[in-house]
């Protein structure tokens, strides 16, 4: 296991726990308080905001997934290229992408998000070309600011990936293309982009949990995602736990929906062997 | 109107006496670097354990361990923190009333570490579950034969062996909880992040403040990078160099 891959499947749940051989005596007692656990909490917690609320929480999944998907289909974008300049490109590319992922990667998404936000943001009223470009109005608004961070975060991190996954790709297959008289760009195409893709989409799975993880922190610049809907609910009911179970209740099942859809990704592709 | 640069880089802000909040900024770091350090060794006591249990504990501890490494895994950082932090202050102060003394005032500083370290156990329990997994078979059941007790196998065979398997793995970890350590900002604790969002906050200088405390973050990871590689080579001694 290296360490790279490990770490991801070590803070990230890529595959759910297995359901065969389930119903096991000690299970049966288990489950039993579990259910005695759930029954306790929907009898003595306090639910009945949900109603009120179900509408905004729907939103703010709604808001929730678009910015996870968004960001890591830009941010993937990007970590083709800075992987490739990690390989394979002359030196002032190589230690520019090099550079790039060490300080995004060594720095907290948090302080990124706020340096985005509050710096940048403070920055751009100074310019009057900025103002008076079509652009100001999304500038104005806070959304452009968290898909930014989390776009470059998930770029930097899956390009460190990406640079692992082009440099494994089997010489031999790469040369045999060559010897095909395939142009470069066409080798680039065929062989060298597919196979690494397929070598990274099992840490794709992590990686994807990992960027569902960091959404919630969108919310510290104002974004309204479904963390924001249970903060400001938390505020208005004076709730402390309540909305924080059916948050992580939220995000659990949200997880899980992403785990199986990377598996049924995964089986989709043929693969030989093992 | 763009300001001119001297104005726009006032580099005084960054002075180390109260005038300038250089002092307010390391006075963040060193906090995140203590909640970073509490929280990790914390972490890796229950990752420890959990991983010994995840192996060689009864069905029910197993399933446990399980319920809370996925929990954690499926999770937010974020939300764990602050149910943790709410749930753990209260928890701790039911106790104080049942065992009959007054509430207690939590310091920042504990609660930081207890949310840190429960998060960071389930990693490193799966981190230290492959590593302990790729001690070979056969050297532990050598230790059994011999007629260790299992606190003599894991003391002498298992620990030292799985060393150098779960070093990659657990530098990484150390890496996510001093990044980790800014979530607290949401909660209110005066760490890094957050002293550098009030030093930009009352001297509107955003860009400066962010950048600077950017530095010192990216400062530890460099530092913490070079004491992994030493660490890293004295537990390779003598096994063969990486494929």
């Amino acid at each position: 296991m290296n360490g790279e891959t490990g770490t991801i499947e070590a803070t990230a749940l890529t595959e759910l726990p297995s359901g065969r051989d389930f119903l096991k005596p000690h299970r049966i007692i288990l489950l039993a308080v579990a259910v005695i656990a759930v029954f306790c909490m929907a009898w003595f917690m306090r639910w009945d905001w949900i109603p009120e609320y179900a509408g905004r929480l729907a939103q703010g999944v709604g808001v929730t997934l678009l910015m996870l998907f968004s960001t890591c289909v830009l941010g993937f974008l990007f970590a083709v290229p800075l992987g490739l300049a990690q390989v394979t490109g002359p030196w002032p590319l190589k230690l520019l992408a090099k550079t790039f992922c060490t300080i995004i990667r060594g720095t907290p998404l948090l302080l990124q998000l706020w340096l985005l936000y509050y710096g940048l943001g403070s920055l751009f009223p100074q310019f009057p070309a900025i103002r008076e470009s079509f652009l100001w109005p999304y500038l104005r608004e806070a959304w452009p600011y968290g898909a930014a961070a989390l776009t470059i975060s998930f770029a930097a991190y899956e390009g460190e990936v990406m640079r692992g996954a082009f440099a494994g790709v089997p010489a031999g297959e790469l040369e045999a293309a060559r010897a095909y008289g395939m142009s470069r760009w066409k080798v680039f195409r065929r062989i060298w982009l597919p196979r690494a893709v397929h070598r990274a989409l099992p840490t794709l799975n992590g990686e994807t949990v990992l960027q569902l993880k960091s959404t919630p922190l969108v919310a510290t610049i104002t974004v309204i995602d479904v963390y924001a809907v249970i903060s400001k609910i938390r505020q208005t009911t004076y709730l402390t736990y309540e909305p924080l179970l059916l948050l992580a209740l939220i995000y659990l099942c949200l997880t899980a929906i992403l785990v199986v859809a990377f598996r049924t990704l995964e089986n989709k592709i043929p693969t030989r062997g093992a | 109107m763009a300001a001119d640069p001297a104005t726009l880089i006032n580099w005084g802000l960054l002075a180390l006496e109260p005038p300038g909040w250089g002092g307010v900024l390391l006075g963040g770091l060193l906090n995140s670097i203590k909640i970073a350090v509490g929280g990790y060794a914390l972490g890796l006591v229950l990752g420890t354990g959990g991983a010994f249990g995840k192996l060689y504990g009864g069905p029910v501890l197993k399933d446990l361990l399980e319920v809370y490494t996925t929990l954690v895994r499926a999770i937010p950082e974020l939300v764990l923190i602050l149910l943790l932090y709410y749930a753990g202050t209260d928890l701790l102060n039911q106790l104080m009333a049942a065992m009959g003394y007054g509430p207690v005032d939590i310091s920042g500083l504990a609660a930081g570490i207890f949310v840190i370290g429960v998060v960071q156990g389930a990693y490193s329990t799966e981190v230290l579950r492959g590593a302990i997994k790729a001690v070979p078979a056969g050297q532990i059941e050598a230790a059994r034969a011999y007629g260790m007790s299992p606190v003599q196998i894991m003391r002498r065979i298992t620990l030292p062996a799985m060393l150098p398997h779960a070093i990659p793995g657990l530098s990484n970890l150390w890496l996510i909880a001093t990044k980790d350590t800014a979530l607290l900002a949401v909660v209110g604790f005066s760490e890094l992040t957050l002293v550098t969002r009030q030093a930009a906050g009352s001297t509107k200088a955003y860009l400066l403040f962010f950048c600077a405390a950017g530095a010192l973050y990216l400062a530890l990871t460099l530092v913490s990078n070079v004491i992994i590689r030493i660490i890293e080579t004295r537990a390779r001694r003598g096994m063969a160099a990486p494929a």
